[in-house]
């Protein structure tokens, strides 16, 4: 430790006041911080621009699907290889740039520090550059849009030999700077979560047992741990593709030696964990909003950890599931089968804790609150068709049908877009000082829920039909032109439409409050998690009245002895002797 | 940049920066551990890569075991005299072990000269594919491993962050390990 942040330790009491805002350029407040809230800001909002992306090439794919050779306004006629792209661009923007950036690293950074009470992450600048690595990510993957050949069109998945050779891909460059981008924004993730890990394991404010730690910070640390366990394979298997592309071994060559399904188990080895790694922060999301607004105790706590917990280690061992098809063992298949059930048990569990806290409640439907329980019901649909599909039987029928596309989007939309926006929305006066608009927020609440509805059940029906996923024109396939078919196709690009039009009312909506927003107190939700005693918002430092101590745990709503409702973290003393 | 009171907050009773390292390890191990299982697997499946893994050379990868094993040796002597408040002592300890991973990349690179020279490159086989990727990206590790210790020995000779003499220690062990898991995969499996 250094004399000087011992010197600063020792002014704890005034925080952060002799810093922070004064003289500081545009550049260094903006572009080059190392404020966490400023981090998190950017992480935020780029992940806000890749979702635009990612909005825009599935409405382009889809209205090829729909309409098959229109030219789609604003994108022109979608060829075979642009659609190709479209649709692996969707997948790993969304994925990789939506979903990981948004929920773990944006929230995880704007959270963290604020909910245990600290002033920062330990490691600022290794935050910042987390950040900066995760950016030229992102202009890789866009700028493979303009070398020779166009983008990488292999699907997200990028199984070899399409993703391995050239002479299949057609994509010699862009499907090298795909494999560039994902490998760099697994290196700034990883940076981000020894930060988030060694920040919360050491830097909690005195007081905060493990115990009084709030679900979605234990929920981001256990997401981040899994990811660290997860995807070394996958960097090796990344490198080893890599030389495949472009050195020429023959890793998953079989003519060589190699073996292409080693790719799918290293791939899915990540990518499975992967899906527990953005659920989990949603789940924990969930948590904070369902007991703030509906003033009561979470139910069971521990439980709830402990059931995450148990499904980060379970999500180990379910991995194959996704390789039914790929011609491994049937035995092996049924190991996976049982794996893949069970996992749906602490799931389940997870949200029957929720509607318990639920029950009994004096419930808030507030725009956060509706977000919450929305997350919970569209979940639990998109867990359900799980089932279908981690029976090694059923799943023969169902593989790369749009059943799957389907109830993967009831999984994954809930937790990308649906706890998102319950997090933005219930945060937001928190971040930014101004509340947001109640009644826009509710009209793109009900325009968003309905239409996503409306794009995947239809899906569902057309899986069950047996149409397969990854074709480009189904009139050169009768059997997939059956009557009313393509009707659902239409419908599920016409919902599509009216979802991406709703998103225009969020987007006003943030941009409206953000300037013309009603003023917000420190607590307009009167919660009891640490970021709501520091000022909206709050200032470099995070609490200038010095840096809290934890009395309690994170959820003493509706304490029978208080007058108050709710029983901040911070606040010292008795049920009886500390009314605020 | 003012160090925030969060770095200086020990709740565990471990350093942040030794913390981090062992989790910096956690990571790096699942991707040798997928590189490692990868290979392992493949092997099995393919008795007759025994053929190639005798080109290998087992004398020069020995002596290279040793090496570093040598150098792993000085960083605990350098943690040693970290503790002991002698900065200097430690700096040439680091520098002991910075030499260490010098003559091991230097024997490692006639032995690649020799081997590439006998026609047994990156894309001759899948064993010499994985034997380069393997042996590639542990020495990267040893390369990054020597550099920063370069610049914690320059902080350490005037007594500023001795904490770190450490730290870099446990991570020379871990690259250390992972060669200990390459040496019999790659040269001793016949």
């Amino acid at each position: 430790m250094s004399a000087e942040a011992h010197a600063h330790g020792h002014a704890d009491g005034h925080g952060h006041h002799g810093h922070g805002h004064h003289d500081e350029g545009f550049i260094k407040k903006y572009l080059w911080s190392t404020d966490h809230k400023m981090i998190g800001f950017q992480y935020m909002f780029t992940g806000m621009a890749m979702a635009l992306l990612g909005g825009f090439t599935v409405y382009a794919f889809r209205m090829q699907l729909a309409f098959p050779g229109i030219s789609v306004p604003g994108y022109g006629r979608v060829t075979a290889t642009d659609y190709n792209a479209l649709v692996t661009t969707h997948g790993s923007v969304m994925i990789f740039w939506v979903a990981m950036p948004v929920l773990i690293a944006a929230l995880g950074n704007y959270l963290i520090p604020l909910m245990i009470g600290c002033d920062d992450m330990v490691f600022p600048r290794l935050n910042r550059l987390s950040y900066q690595i995760f950016l030229i990510s992102a202009i890789v993957l866009i700028a493979s849009f303009y070398v020779d050949g166009g983008a990488f069109g292999g699907a997200w998945t990028s199984y070899p030999p399409l993703s391995a050779k050239a002479e299949f891909s057609l994509t010699p460059k862009g499907s090298t700077l795909w494999l560039l981008a994902v490998a760099l924004e697994f290196v700034a993730f990883l940076l981000g979560g020894i930060n988030f890990v060694t920040t919360v394991m050491n830097s909690r404010a005195p007081g905060m047992k493990m115990f009084d730690v709030p679900i979605v910070v234990w929920m981001i640390i256990i997401a981040s741990i899994l990811f660290m366990a997860s995807v070394g394979p996958l960097v090796a298997g990344a490198v080893m593709l890599l030389f495949d592309q472009q050195l020429g071994t023959g890793f998953f060559d079989p003519a060589k030696g190699g073996d292409p399904v080693l790719w799918q188990h290293l791939f899915w080895f990540f990518g499975h964990p992967e899906v527990y790694v953005v659920l989990l922060p949603a789940m924990g999301i969930v948590a904070e909003i369902i007991t703030v607004f509906s003033r009561k105790k979470l139910f069971a706590y521990k439980t709830v950890l402990y059931t995450a917990i148990g499904t980060g280690v379970l999500s180990f061992f379910v991995w194959a599931h996704h390789q039914f098809i790929a011609g491994i063992d049937p035995r092996m298949a049924n190991i996976f089968s049982v794996t893949t059930l069970l996992i749906s048990i602490p799931v389940a569990e997870m949200c029957f804790v929720y509607i318990a806290t639920l029950y009994g409640g004096s419930i808030r439907l507030t725009t956060p609150m509706l977000w919450a329980l929305a997350f919970i019901g569209e979940f639990l649909l998109g867990g359900v068709t799980g089932i279908f599909l981690g029976a090694s039987g059923a799943d023969i029928y169902f593989h790369d049908t749009y059943f799957v596309i389907a109830h993967f989007h009831y999984t994954f939309f809930p937790i990308a877009f649906i706890a998102v926006f319950a997090a933005v929305t219930y945060w937001f006066p928190k971040m930014f000082g101004k509340h947001m608009n109640d009644t826009l927020g509710k009209m793109h609440f009900w325009g968003t829920i309905i239409s996503f509805n409306f794009i995947f059940i239809p899906l569902f029906v057309l899986g069950a039909r047996g149409d397969h996923r990854r074709i480009y024109d189904y009139r050169h396939f009768p059997d997939l032109m059956k009557p009313g078919m393509q009707d659902l196709r239409i419908l599920a690009t016409v919902a599509l439409l009216v979802l991406l039009a709703f998103q225009v009312v969020f987007l006003a909506n943030f941009i409206y409050s953000l300037f013309k927003g009603r003023k917000a107190e420190a607590n307009p939700w009167n919660a009891n998690t640490l970021e709501w005693h520091a000022p909206s918002p709050p200032p470099h430092g995070n609490f200038p009245e010095g840096l809290p101590t934890v009395h309690r745990g994170p959820y003493e709503y509706s304490h029978p002895d208080r007058q108050d409702d709710f029983w901040p973290q911070h606040l010292a003393g008795d049920a009886r002797s500390a009314q605020s | 940049m003012i160090r925030p009171i969060a770095t200086t907050r020990e709740a565990t009773g471990m350093p942040t920066g030794r913390l981090a390292v062992w989790w910096v390890i956690a990571s790096e191990i699942v991707i040798f551990g997928g590189v490692l299982g990868s290979y392992i697997m493949h092997r099995l499946g393919h008795p007759e890569w025994a053929n190639q893994s005798v080109h290998t050379n087992t004398w020069a990868g020995a002596f290279n075991t040793f090496v570093l094993l040598t150098s792993s040796l000085c960083a605990v002597l350098a943690h040693q005299a970290a503790e002991a408040k002698d900065g200097k002592k430690a700096a040439k300890f680091l520098m002991f072990t910075v030499l260490g991973g010098l003559v091991f990349l230097i024997v490692k690179s006639f032995e690649w000269s020799h081997e590439i020279h006998a026609g047994y490159t990156l894309t001759s086989n899948t064993f010499w594919s994985f034997y380069y990727t393997a042996a590639g990206l542990h020495g990267l590790h040893v390369i990054a491993g020597m550099i920063i210790m370069l610049f914690v020995a320059a902080d350490a000779r005037h007594n500023r962050e001795l904490q770190r003499v450490e730290n870099i220690g446990i991570y020379w062990h871990f690259v250390d390990v992972v060669w200990i898991f390459l040496f019999p995969l790659l040269y001793i499996a016949k």
